[in-house]
């Protein structure tokens, strides 16, 4: 339990997706214009992660991985389908997010509503691929400590992206160089956030 | 008759040449379109990697482009976006393929990256804007032009933190050579850290738009 708890702070705080890895950028910077927005998306990828990671994690268990074939019979023990990898957890992706969004739209509309463009937006956020390579090369023993590694991910991407649009939303009454303002002020401020993130880096888990 | 027009148009009109300036510089994919950054970001700290993996979009993006491109009227709109993922995956396991076959350190550096160009926005992006409505030459140009946009970036980027971070070049001790050390210089070892790429790429967005002021936002 102990164990589920750390890997889930840690890739909140330490190995946070935006600031320690870069995933999913492209989405944070185009819909961090404000907290609302973002807020959705956020919650998103949390959802998402949280149901794709575990997927692929089986998927790399039993069918992917050097010898994970060899529950059909010790004939397919030898198999190692790994350079399949990409490909798979892709699709995997891609028919999560549709599957989450047909879900969501008959059990919850108002969240589907909500979340708007930003659900089948994500198959193509680095981030959540990111999560499931992250969580191959990782080797996590079991499945709830995949889960908790995709939840965690989720969260902290959540932090990044509301907490750059809170700031985003207030520097628009400061008087930034011309030059700098929109794109450049947001990487650079991005980048002192993300200096500010490395102290968590001293917590020992 | 698109044959006739096609012959007629010679390889490198005014046209297809701006497709292959353009994101170098005006319409860059980094700094203009926001696309593709969570990579560029990531495998910059060496300027090995970062030029390994230029090579790697710039093989994905062209041809990944030309086939959209030629397969543009078979894709139902409904499930191009399925339809598109595919072929960049398959065009990534193959840069994969290679890289881990001929240059093993390079690629266990840049580790999950590879797999991410598959997401990597200027993919998509190029092939939604682009390649779904244009023919395989003009298409590939345009590939070719952004993943050369993306790649000056990243080698730029990679350049300063690995001059600065590390004081090589290229694996290269420049300031070892230079004897710099001998009066107290001391590498930056802040340049190396994850942060200062956004930082650089910020400082590189700025120039650029000081230069030209047409690139400048609203807010």
């Amino acid at each position: 339990m102990q164990e589920l708890f750390n890997i889930f702070v840690k890739s909140i705080f330490i190995d946070n997706m935006v600031f320690a890895y870069f995933l999913g950028m492209c989405s944070y910077l185009a819909v961090s214009k404000t907290v609302k927005t973002s807020m959705g998306l956020g919650i998103a990828v949390v959802f998402v992660l949280g149901i794709t990671v575990p997927v692929d994690y089986l998927l790399n268990q039993y069918v992917l991985a050097p010898g994970a074939l060899s529950w059909l019979g010790p004939q397919f023990a030898e198999f190692d389908l790994s350079f399949l990898s990409f490909i798979m957890f892709i699709a995997v992706i891609a028919s999560m997010v549709q599957l989450v969004e047909m879900v969501v739209e008959k059990f919850a509309p108002a969240l589907y509503s909500s979340l708007g463009i930003f659900l089948p937006l994500i198959a193509v956020n680095c981030a959540i691929l990111g999560g499931s390579l992250f969580m191959q090369e990782r080797e996590y023993v079991t499945i709830w400590h995949a889960t908790s590694f995709g939840l965690g991910s989720g969260v902290g991407f959540l932090l990044a992206i509301v907490g750059i649009a809170a700031i985003r939303e207030k520097i628009r009454y400061s008087n930034v160089p011309p030059a700098l303002r929109g794109l450049g002020i947001t990487f650079i401020i991005t980048g002192l956030m993300g200096i500010a993130f490395m102290s968590f880096l001293g917590i020992k888990l | 008759m698109s044959k006739d027009k096609r012959e007629k148009e010679p390889l490198f009109s005014a046209k297809n040449r701006k497709l292959l300036i353009n994101p170098l510089h005006k319409d860059n994919p980094i700094t203009t379109q926001v696309l593709g950054i969570c990579s560029a970001l990531a495998v910059t700290a060496k300027i090995k990697p970062a030029f390994v993996m230029t090579l790697s979009v710039i093989a994905v993006l062209g041809f990944a482009n030309v086939i959209v491109s030629i397969l543009r009227h078979g894709i139902p709109p409904r499930i191009r976006i399925i339809v598109q993922l595919v072929v960049i995956a398959s065009l990534v396991i193959l840069v994969d393929q290679v890289l881990k076959a001929f240059v093993f350190d390079v690629s266990k550096q840049l580790s999950v990256f590879v797999g991410l160009i598959i997401t990597n926005c200027i993919i998509m992006g190029r092939l939604e804007a682009f390649a779904l409505g244009n023919k395989p030459w003009p298409s590939f140009l345009d590939g070719i032009g952004n993943a050369f946009g993306y790649g000056w970036i990243l080698i730029v980027v990679a350049f300063f933190r690995e001059f600065l971070g590390s004081g090589t070049i290229w694996d290269y001790p420049v300031m070892e050579q230079l004897g710099v050390y001998n009066f107290g210089y001391q590498n930056n070892g802040f340049m190396i850290l994850p942060p200062m790429a956004l930082i650089i790429v910020g400082i590189i967005i700025w120039v650029q738009r000081s230069k030209d002021k047409s690139l400048v936002e609203e807010n």
